[in-house]
Protein backbone atom coordinates (compact mmCIF):
# COMPACT_ATOMS: atom_id res chain seq x y z
CA UNK A 1 0.00 0.00 0.00
CA UNK A 2 1.70 3.01 -0.91
CA UNK A 3 1.70 6.17 1.74
CA UNK A 4 -0.42 8.34 -0.26
CA UNK A 5 -3.23 5.71 0.43
CA UNK A 6 -2.22 5.57 4.27
CA UNK A 7 -2.96 8.76 3.99
CA UNK A 8 -6.40 8.73 2.44
CA UNK A 9 -7.71 6.25 4.94
CA UNK A 10 -6.49 7.70 8.24
CA UNK A 11 -7.31 11.04 6.99
CA UNK A 12 -4.11 11.42 8.17
CA UNK A 13 -0.91 14.49 7.74
CA UNK A 14 2.72 14.16 6.70
CA UNK A 15 4.68 15.58 9.71
CA UNK A 16 8.62 15.10 8.32
CA UNK A 17 10.35 16.69 5.20
CA UNK A 18 10.83 15.14 1.96
CA UNK A 19 8.69 12.52 2.46
CA UNK A 20 7.38 10.19 -1.12
CA UNK A 21 4.20 9.51 -0.92
CA UNK A 22 4.32 7.09 -3.72
CA UNK A 23 6.97 4.64 -0.81
CA UNK A 24 4.70 1.43 -0.16
CA UNK A 25 4.50 -0.12 3.10
CA UNK A 26 4.14 -4.04 3.34
CA UNK A 27 2.11 -4.42 6.13
CA UNK A 28 1.14 -2.93 9.70
CA UNK A 29 1.38 -3.06 13.25
CA UNK A 30 0.65 -1.26 16.58
CA UNK A 31 2.50 -1.15 19.68
CA UNK A 32 3.70 1.42 22.87
CA UNK A 33 6.53 -1.39 23.69
CA UNK A 34 9.54 -0.75 21.64
CA UNK A 35 10.52 -4.25 22.68
CA UNK A 36 7.53 -5.69 21.10
CA UNK A 37 8.16 -3.97 17.93
CA UNK A 38 11.57 -5.17 17.62
CA UNK A 39 10.70 -8.77 18.17
CA UNK A 40 7.80 -8.83 15.63
CA UNK A 41 8.26 -6.31 12.96
CA UNK A 42 9.42 -7.32 9.24
CA UNK A 43 10.72 -4.65 6.75
CA UNK A 44 8.83 -2.77 4.98
CA UNK A 45 6.03 -2.59 8.07
CA UNK A 46 4.28 0.43 8.84
CA UNK A 47 4.03 1.00 12.90
CA UNK A 48 1.52 2.72 14.60
CA UNK A 49 2.56 3.97 17.86
CA UNK A 50 1.38 6.12 20.70
CA UNK A 51 4.78 6.96 21.63
CA UNK A 52 6.53 9.97 20.46
CA UNK A 53 10.28 10.05 21.44
CA UNK A 54 13.47 9.50 19.40
CA UNK A 55 13.66 6.13 20.39
CA UNK A 56 10.78 4.76 18.48
CA UNK A 57 12.89 5.84 15.15
CA UNK A 58 15.85 3.95 16.21
CA UNK A 59 13.65 1.19 16.93
CA UNK A 60 11.87 1.52 13.39
CA UNK A 61 15.80 1.98 12.18
CA UNK A 62 16.91 -1.26 13.55
CA UNK A 63 13.68 -3.26 12.65
CA UNK A 64 13.40 -2.22 9.31
CA UNK A 65 9.86 -0.31 9.68
CA UNK A 66 9.35 1.86 6.36
CA UNK A 67 7.18 4.47 8.20
CA UNK A 68 5.96 6.05 11.43
CA UNK A 69 2.22 7.15 12.14
CA UNK A 70 1.86 8.82 15.23
CA UNK A 71 -1.72 8.12 16.46
CA UNK A 72 -4.42 10.45 19.12
CA UNK A 73 -2.95 13.47 17.07
CA UNK A 74 0.01 13.34 18.90
CA UNK A 75 3.01 14.99 17.56
CA UNK A 76 6.93 14.29 18.34
CA UNK A 77 9.10 16.31 19.66
CA UNK A 78 11.66 17.85 17.13
CA UNK A 79 14.25 16.17 18.15
CA UNK A 80 12.14 13.27 16.86
CA UNK A 81 11.44 14.82 13.57
CA UNK A 82 15.38 15.67 13.29
CA UNK A 83 16.22 12.09 13.75
CA UNK A 84 13.57 10.44 11.30
CA UNK A 85 14.55 13.27 8.42
CA UNK A 86 18.26 12.31 8.95
CA UNK A 87 16.97 8.55 8.45
CA UNK A 88 14.96 8.91 5.95
CA UNK A 89 12.00 7.61 7.55
CA UNK A 90 8.25 9.24 6.64
CA UNK A 91 6.29 9.94 9.87
CA UNK A 92 2.48 10.69 9.87
CA UNK A 93 0.30 12.08 11.88
CA UNK A 94 -3.60 9.85 12.61
CA UNK A 95 -6.13 11.79 14.79
CA UNK A 96 -7.70 8.68 15.42
CA UNK A 97 -6.39 5.95 18.54
CA UNK A 98 -4.49 3.21 17.72
CA UNK A 99 -7.38 0.99 17.33
CA UNK A 100 -9.04 2.96 14.72
CA UNK A 101 -5.94 4.12 12.66
CA UNK A 102 -4.80 -0.03 12.78
CA UNK A 103 -8.71 -0.90 12.10
CA UNK A 104 -8.68 1.48 9.18
CA UNK A 105 -6.25 0.41 7.26
CA UNK A 106 -6.68 -3.10 8.46
CA UNK A 107 -10.16 -3.37 6.47
CA UNK A 108 -8.36 -1.55 3.97
CA UNK A 109 -6.47 -4.53 2.95
CA UNK A 110 -3.00 -3.52 4.61
CA UNK A 111 -2.22 -7.01 6.35
CA UNK A 112 -0.62 -8.11 9.67
CA UNK A 113 2.41 -10.09 10.02
CA UNK A 114 0.01 -13.49 11.59
CA UNK A 115 2.17 -14.84 14.74
CA UNK A 116 5.66 -14.80 15.40
CA UNK A 117 7.88 -17.41 17.18
CA UNK A 118 8.28 -15.63 20.29
CA UNK A 119 4.71 -15.12 20.94
CA UNK A 120 4.20 -18.78 19.74
CA UNK A 121 6.22 -20.34 22.15
CA UNK A 122 5.58 -18.15 24.82
CA UNK A 123 1.48 -19.21 23.84
CA UNK A 124 2.44 -22.52 23.95
CA UNK A 125 4.14 -22.69 27.25
CA UNK A 126 1.14 -21.14 28.76
CA UNK A 127 -1.93 -22.84 27.50
CA UNK A 128 -0.89 -25.89 25.23
CA UNK A 129 2.19 -27.54 27.31
CA UNK A 130 0.14 -29.64 29.68
CA UNK A 131 -2.88 -30.64 27.35
CA UNK B 1 40.40 -12.40 -8.45
CA UNK B 2 37.69 -15.30 -7.16
CA UNK B 3 35.53 -16.59 -9.47
CA UNK B 4 32.29 -14.57 -10.34
CA UNK B 5 29.80 -17.27 -10.38
CA UNK B 6 28.63 -17.04 -7.50
CA UNK B 7 27.71 -13.64 -7.58
CA UNK B 8 26.26 -13.77 -10.83
CA UNK B 9 23.88 -16.82 -9.45
CA UNK B 10 23.00 -14.40 -6.96
CA UNK B 11 21.53 -11.57 -8.98
CA UNK B 12 19.98 -13.72 -11.63
CA UNK B 13 18.18 -15.36 -8.39
CA UNK B 14 16.82 -11.66 -7.29
CA UNK B 15 15.79 -11.34 -11.01
CA UNK B 16 13.69 -14.64 -10.61
CA UNK B 17 12.37 -13.58 -7.62
CA UNK B 18 11.43 -10.21 -9.09
CA UNK B 19 9.68 -12.03 -12.09
CA UNK B 20 7.58 -13.95 -9.76
CA UNK B 21 7.02 -10.69 -7.27
CA UNK B 22 5.91 -8.33 -9.89
CA UNK B 23 2.56 -8.32 -12.12
CA UNK B 24 2.24 -7.43 -15.53
CA UNK B 25 -0.10 -4.59 -14.17
CA UNK B 26 2.98 -3.44 -12.38
CA UNK B 27 5.24 -2.89 -15.72
CA UNK B 28 2.72 -2.64 -18.55
CA UNK B 29 2.15 0.85 -20.08
CA UNK B 30 -1.51 1.88 -19.49
CA UNK B 31 -2.13 4.42 -22.00
CA UNK B 32 -3.13 2.17 -24.56
CA UNK B 33 -3.20 4.00 -27.92
CA UNK B 34 -5.13 1.83 -30.19
CA UNK B 35 -6.53 2.44 -33.60
CA UNK B 36 -9.67 1.73 -35.65
CA UNK B 37 -9.96 -1.28 -38.21
CA UNK B 38 -11.12 1.49 -40.86
CA UNK B 39 -8.19 3.31 -40.56
CA UNK B 40 -5.58 2.97 -44.11
CA UNK B 41 -2.15 1.21 -43.17
CA UNK B 42 -0.85 5.03 -44.03
CA UNK B 43 -2.53 6.35 -40.82
CA UNK B 44 -0.97 3.48 -39.22
CA UNK B 45 2.21 4.71 -39.79
CA UNK B 46 1.63 7.86 -38.81
CA UNK B 47 0.25 7.19 -35.67
CA UNK B 48 3.40 4.42 -35.31
CA UNK B 49 6.09 7.47 -36.16
CA UNK B 50 4.35 10.42 -34.00
CA UNK B 51 4.22 8.34 -31.08
CA UNK B 52 7.35 6.05 -31.60
CA UNK B 53 5.72 2.64 -30.76
CA UNK B 54 5.69 -0.56 -32.85
CA UNK B 55 2.46 -1.87 -32.63
CA UNK B 56 -1.23 -1.03 -31.56
CA UNK B 57 -4.48 -3.21 -30.82
CA UNK B 58 -7.82 -2.91 -33.06
CA UNK B 59 -10.51 -1.86 -31.46
CA UNK B 60 -14.22 -1.79 -32.86
CA UNK B 61 -17.35 -0.66 -30.81
CA UNK B 62 -15.16 -1.07 -27.45
CA UNK B 63 -13.97 -4.71 -28.18
CA UNK B 64 -10.87 -5.42 -29.01
CA UNK B 65 -10.85 -7.38 -32.44
CA UNK B 66 -6.58 -7.12 -33.50
CA UNK B 67 -3.20 -6.27 -33.21
CA UNK B 68 -1.64 -4.05 -35.60
CA UNK B 69 2.37 -4.10 -36.23
CA UNK B 70 5.33 -2.32 -37.65
CA UNK B 71 5.95 -5.62 -39.81
CA UNK B 72 2.20 -5.66 -41.06
CA UNK B 73 3.25 -2.08 -41.81
CA UNK B 74 6.57 -2.73 -44.09
CA UNK B 75 4.77 -5.42 -45.61
CA UNK B 76 1.80 -3.29 -46.60
CA UNK B 77 5.11 -0.51 -47.64
CA UNK B 78 6.46 -3.44 -49.81
CA UNK B 79 3.37 -4.14 -52.11
CA UNK B 80 2.62 -0.31 -52.25
CA UNK B 81 -0.83 -1.06 -50.36
CA UNK B 82 -0.59 1.83 -47.57
CA UNK B 83 -4.58 2.52 -48.49
CA UNK B 84 -5.37 -1.32 -47.52
CA UNK B 85 -7.41 -0.65 -44.34
CA UNK B 86 -6.15 -1.67 -40.98
CA UNK B 87 -8.94 -5.17 -40.80
CA UNK B 88 -6.86 -6.36 -44.24
CA UNK B 89 -3.62 -6.17 -42.38
CA UNK B 90 -4.00 -7.00 -38.82
CA UNK B 91 -3.87 -10.40 -37.00
CA UNK B 92 -7.26 -11.08 -35.56
CA UNK B 93 -7.51 -12.41 -32.21
CA UNK B 94 -3.94 -11.28 -30.86
CA UNK B 95 -2.52 -13.17 -27.83
CA UNK B 96 -3.22 -11.36 -24.21
CA UNK B 97 -2.31 -11.78 -21.14
CA UNK B 98 -4.06 -11.06 -17.93
CA UNK B 99 -3.10 -7.92 -15.77
CA UNK B 100 -2.86 -9.83 -12.48
CA UNK B 101 -0.79 -12.49 -14.18
CA UNK B 102 2.76 -12.48 -12.41
CA UNK B 103 5.38 -11.14 -14.83
CA UNK B 104 7.34 -14.68 -15.23
CA UNK B 105 4.77 -15.24 -17.50
CA UNK B 106 4.85 -12.76 -19.47
CA UNK B 107 8.35 -13.63 -20.05
CA UNK B 108 7.54 -17.12 -20.65
CA UNK B 109 5.15 -15.91 -23.61
CA UNK B 110 7.99 -13.94 -25.01
CA UNK B 111 10.83 -16.03 -25.14
CA UNK B 112 7.76 -19.06 -26.63
CA UNK B 113 6.22 -16.60 -29.58
CA UNK B 114 8.71 -14.27 -30.20
CA UNK B 115 6.36 -11.61 -30.49
CA UNK B 116 6.90 -7.86 -29.86
CA UNK B 117 3.75 -6.87 -27.65
CA UNK B 118 1.24 -8.58 -25.61
CA UNK B 119 -2.12 -6.59 -25.21
CA UNK B 120 -3.14 -6.88 -21.33
CA UNK B 121 -7.02 -7.71 -20.41
CA UNK B 122 -8.53 -8.08 -17.07
CA UNK B 123 -10.02 -10.83 -15.82
CA UNK B 124 -13.24 -9.45 -17.82
CA UNK B 125 -11.85 -9.56 -21.25
CA UNK B 126 -11.46 -5.46 -20.79
CA UNK B 127 -8.20 -3.85 -22.27
CA UNK B 128 -6.12 -1.79 -19.31
CA UNK B 129 -2.61 -1.99 -21.17
CA UNK B 130 -0.05 -3.29 -23.04
CA UNK B 131 3.62 -4.79 -22.46
CA UNK B 132 6.60 -5.12 -24.61
CA UNK B 133 9.62 -6.78 -22.86
CA UNK B 134 11.43 -3.00 -22.81
CA UNK B 135 8.55 -2.63 -20.29
CA UNK B 136 9.73 -5.91 -18.63
CA UNK B 137 13.23 -4.47 -18.20
CA UNK B 138 12.02 -1.09 -16.79
CA UNK B 139 9.91 -2.63 -14.57
CA UNK B 140 12.58 -5.03 -13.20
CA UNK B 141 15.27 -2.25 -13.20
CA UNK B 142 13.18 0.15 -11.29
CA UNK B 143 12.55 -2.57 -8.57
CA UNK B 144 15.95 -3.60 -8.18
CA UNK B 145 16.75 -0.18 -8.09
CA UNK B 146 14.75 1.01 -5.07
CA UNK B 147 16.32 -2.48 -2.98
CA UNK B 148 19.94 -1.29 -3.64
CA UNK B 149 19.58 2.55 -3.77
CA UNK B 150 20.80 3.38 -0.40
CA UNK B 151 23.82 1.18 0.52
CA UNK B 152 24.59 0.42 -2.96
CA UNK B 153 27.53 2.95 -3.55
CA UNK B 154 29.53 2.01 0.04
CA UNK B 155 29.11 -1.79 -0.70
CA UNK B 156 30.63 -1.51 -3.89
CA UNK B 157 34.16 -0.04 -2.29
CA UNK B 158 33.76 -2.57 1.16
CA UNK B 159 31.91 -5.69 0.20
CA UNK B 160 35.00 -7.05 -1.41
CA UNK B 161 37.24 -6.83 1.59
CA UNK B 162 37.06 -10.15 2.45
CA UNK B 163 37.51 -11.59 -0.58
CA UNK B 164 40.48 -8.88 -1.47
CA UNK B 165 42.42 -9.21 2.00
CA UNK B 166 44.86 -12.53 1.47
CA UNK B 167 44.69 -14.73 4.93
CA UNK B 168 43.50 -17.56 6.14
CA UNK B 169 41.45 -15.97 8.85
CA UNK B 170 40.01 -12.68 8.51
CA UNK B 171 38.27 -11.06 11.38
CA UNK B 172 37.20 -6.68 11.48
CA UNK B 173 36.53 -5.94 14.88
CA UNK B 174 34.72 -2.55 15.48
CA UNK B 175 34.12 -1.20 19.25
CA UNK B 176 31.66 1.49 20.38
CA UNK B 177 31.39 3.27 23.92
CA UNK B 178 27.76 3.36 25.54
CA UNK B 179 27.14 6.25 27.81
CA UNK B 180 24.83 4.96 31.19
CA UNK B 181 21.40 6.62 31.74
CA UNK B 182 22.15 8.92 27.84
CA UNK B 183 18.39 8.34 26.70
CA UNK B 184 18.78 10.84 23.75
CA UNK B 185 22.54 8.92 22.59
CA UNK B 186 21.06 5.40 22.92
CA UNK B 187 21.08 3.66 19.69
CA UNK B 188 23.87 5.03 17.92
CA UNK B 189 26.13 2.10 18.67
CA UNK B 190 24.00 -0.32 16.79
CA UNK B 191 22.88 2.49 14.00
CA UNK B 192 26.92 2.57 13.13
CA UNK B 193 27.27 -1.07 13.11
CA UNK B 194 23.75 -1.87 11.14
CA UNK B 195 25.24 1.15 8.55
CA UNK B 196 28.89 -0.34 8.70
CA UNK B 197 27.77 -4.19 8.45
CA UNK B 198 25.62 -2.40 5.48
CA UNK B 199 28.90 -1.45 3.51
CA UNK B 200 30.37 -4.75 4.00
CA UNK B 201 27.49 -6.17 1.80
CA UNK B 202 25.89 -8.69 4.43
CA UNK B 203 22.64 -10.02 4.13
CA UNK B 204 20.10 -7.48 4.87
CA UNK B 205 17.93 -10.58 7.25
CA UNK B 206 20.81 -10.94 8.87
CA UNK B 207 22.11 -7.38 9.13
CA UNK B 208 18.40 -7.06 10.82
CA UNK B 209 19.05 -9.81 13.66
CA UNK B 210 22.32 -8.40 14.43
CA UNK B 211 21.02 -4.59 14.93
CA UNK B 212 17.89 -5.90 17.24
CA UNK B 213 19.95 -7.99 19.31
CA UNK B 214 22.75 -5.14 19.74
CA UNK B 215 20.01 -2.65 20.22
CA UNK B 216 18.71 -4.06 22.76
CA UNK B 217 22.17 -5.35 24.53
CA UNK B 218 22.47 -1.38 24.52
CA UNK B 219 19.73 0.04 25.50
CA UNK B 220 20.75 -2.48 28.61
CA UNK B 221 23.36 -0.66 28.87
CA UNK B 222 21.61 2.88 28.81
CA UNK B 223 19.44 1.64 31.54
CA UNK B 224 21.40 -1.05 34.21
CA UNK B 225 25.49 0.07 33.81
CA UNK B 226 26.91 2.46 36.34
CA UNK B 227 29.30 4.05 34.13
CA UNK B 228 28.48 2.68 30.51
CA UNK B 229 29.96 0.42 28.79
CA UNK B 230 31.37 -1.14 25.66
CA UNK B 231 29.82 -2.74 22.48
CA UNK B 232 32.39 -4.84 20.57
CA UNK B 233 31.64 -6.62 17.07
CA UNK B 234 34.20 -8.77 15.36
CA UNK B 235 33.17 -9.61 12.15
CA UNK B 236 34.31 -12.80 10.53
CA UNK B 237 33.49 -14.82 7.09
CA UNK B 238 31.09 -17.06 8.97
CA UNK B 239 29.59 -15.29 12.16
CA UNK B 240 29.40 -12.02 13.46
CA UNK B 241 30.15 -12.09 17.38
CA UNK B 242 28.71 -9.12 19.28
CA UNK B 243 29.85 -8.75 23.16
CA UNK B 244 28.20 -6.11 24.98
CA UNK B 245 30.21 -4.94 28.37
CA UNK B 246 30.07 -3.11 30.97
CA UNK B 247 31.17 -2.86 34.59
CA UNK B 248 28.41 -3.12 37.37
CA UNK B 249 26.24 -3.67 39.00
CA UNK B 250 25.74 -6.99 37.31
CA UNK B 251 22.79 -9.39 38.00
CA UNK B 252 22.48 -11.33 40.81
CA UNK B 253 19.94 -13.88 39.11
CA UNK B 254 20.11 -14.63 35.42
CA UNK B 255 17.41 -16.98 35.19
CA UNK B 256 15.19 -14.86 36.45
CA UNK B 257 16.35 -12.05 34.04
CA UNK B 258 15.97 -14.12 31.43
CA UNK B 259 12.36 -14.71 32.00
CA UNK B 260 10.06 -12.81 29.52
CA UNK B 261 8.91 -10.04 31.78
CA UNK B 262 10.83 -9.74 34.29
CA UNK B 263 12.31 -6.81 35.11
CA UNK B 264 13.72 -3.99 37.83
CA UNK B 265 13.78 -0.99 35.09
CA UNK B 266 12.44 2.21 36.56
CA UNK B 267 9.56 4.20 35.09
CA UNK B 268 11.51 6.68 32.94
CA UNK B 269 12.74 3.65 31.25
CA UNK B 270 9.21 2.36 30.80
CA UNK B 271 7.88 5.64 29.55
CA UNK B 272 10.59 5.76 26.88
CA UNK B 273 8.81 2.04 25.61
CA UNK B 274 11.55 -0.46 27.16
CA UNK B 275 11.92 -2.20 30.52
CA UNK B 276 9.03 -4.30 29.77
CA UNK B 277 10.94 -7.32 30.52
CA UNK B 278 11.46 -8.26 26.89
CA UNK B 279 14.86 -7.39 25.85
CA UNK B 280 16.62 -10.59 26.87
CA UNK B 281 14.44 -13.04 25.40
CA UNK B 282 14.52 -10.37 22.23
CA UNK B 283 18.48 -11.29 22.01
CA UNK B 284 18.05 -14.76 22.42
CA UNK B 285 15.45 -15.01 19.27
CA UNK B 286 17.60 -13.31 17.18
CA UNK B 287 20.94 -14.68 18.20
CA UNK B 288 22.36 -18.35 17.45
CA UNK B 289 24.21 -17.97 20.44
CA UNK B 290 23.56 -15.99 23.27
CA UNK B 291 25.69 -16.78 26.11
CA UNK B 292 25.16 -14.33 29.59
CA UNK B 293 27.85 -14.33 32.17
CA UNK B 294 27.31 -11.45 34.93
CA UNK B 295 29.10 -10.90 38.81
CA UNK B 296 27.34 -8.37 41.06
CA UNK B 297 29.44 -5.83 41.69
CA UNK B 298 32.06 -6.63 39.00
CA UNK B 299 29.51 -6.74 35.98
CA UNK B 300 28.07 -8.43 32.88
CA UNK B 301 29.46 -9.82 30.27
CA UNK B 302 26.98 -10.73 27.34
CA UNK B 303 28.50 -12.65 24.18
CA UNK B 304 25.83 -12.60 21.30
CA UNK B 305 26.85 -14.79 17.98
CA UNK B 306 25.01 -14.94 14.73
CA UNK B 307 26.39 -17.08 12.05
CA UNK B 308 26.84 -15.96 8.20
CA UNK B 309 25.76 -18.50 5.57
CA UNK B 310 27.98 -19.17 3.08
CA UNK B 311 28.53 -16.47 0.19
CA UNK B 312 26.53 -14.08 2.09
CA UNK B 313 29.25 -11.05 1.34
CA UNK B 314 29.55 -12.07 -2.62
CA UNK B 315 25.97 -10.76 -2.63
CA UNK B 316 27.14 -7.58 -5.09
CA UNK B 317 30.59 -8.59 -6.01
CA UNK B 318 31.39 -8.09 -9.52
Amino acid sequence: MKLSEVLRIIEGKVISRNVDLEAEVTSGGGADLMSDVLAFAQDGMLLMTGLTNPQVVRTSEMAGTAAIVFVRGKIPPPETIALAEEKGIPLLASKFTMFETCGRLYVAGLPAHGLFDLTIQRWHEAFERRE
Amino acid sequence: MSVDLPAHSKEITRLQELAYELKVEDAMTRNVLTVSPNATMAEVRELLRVNRISGMPVMENGRMVGIVTIEDLIKALAAGELQATVRERMHPRPVTLYADEPLVHAVARFSELKFGRFPVIDRQGKLVGIITQGDIVRAMLKRLEISYREEEIHRYRASHIFEDIIADEVALVFGYRVKARDFGHAGEASSGLKRTLGRLGIRPDIIRRVAVATYEAEINIVVYSVDGGEIVAEVRRDRIKIEAIDHGPGIPDIELAMQPGWSTAPDWVREMGFGAGMGLPNIKACADVMKLESTVGVGTHLTIIIYVPNSSYKLTSR
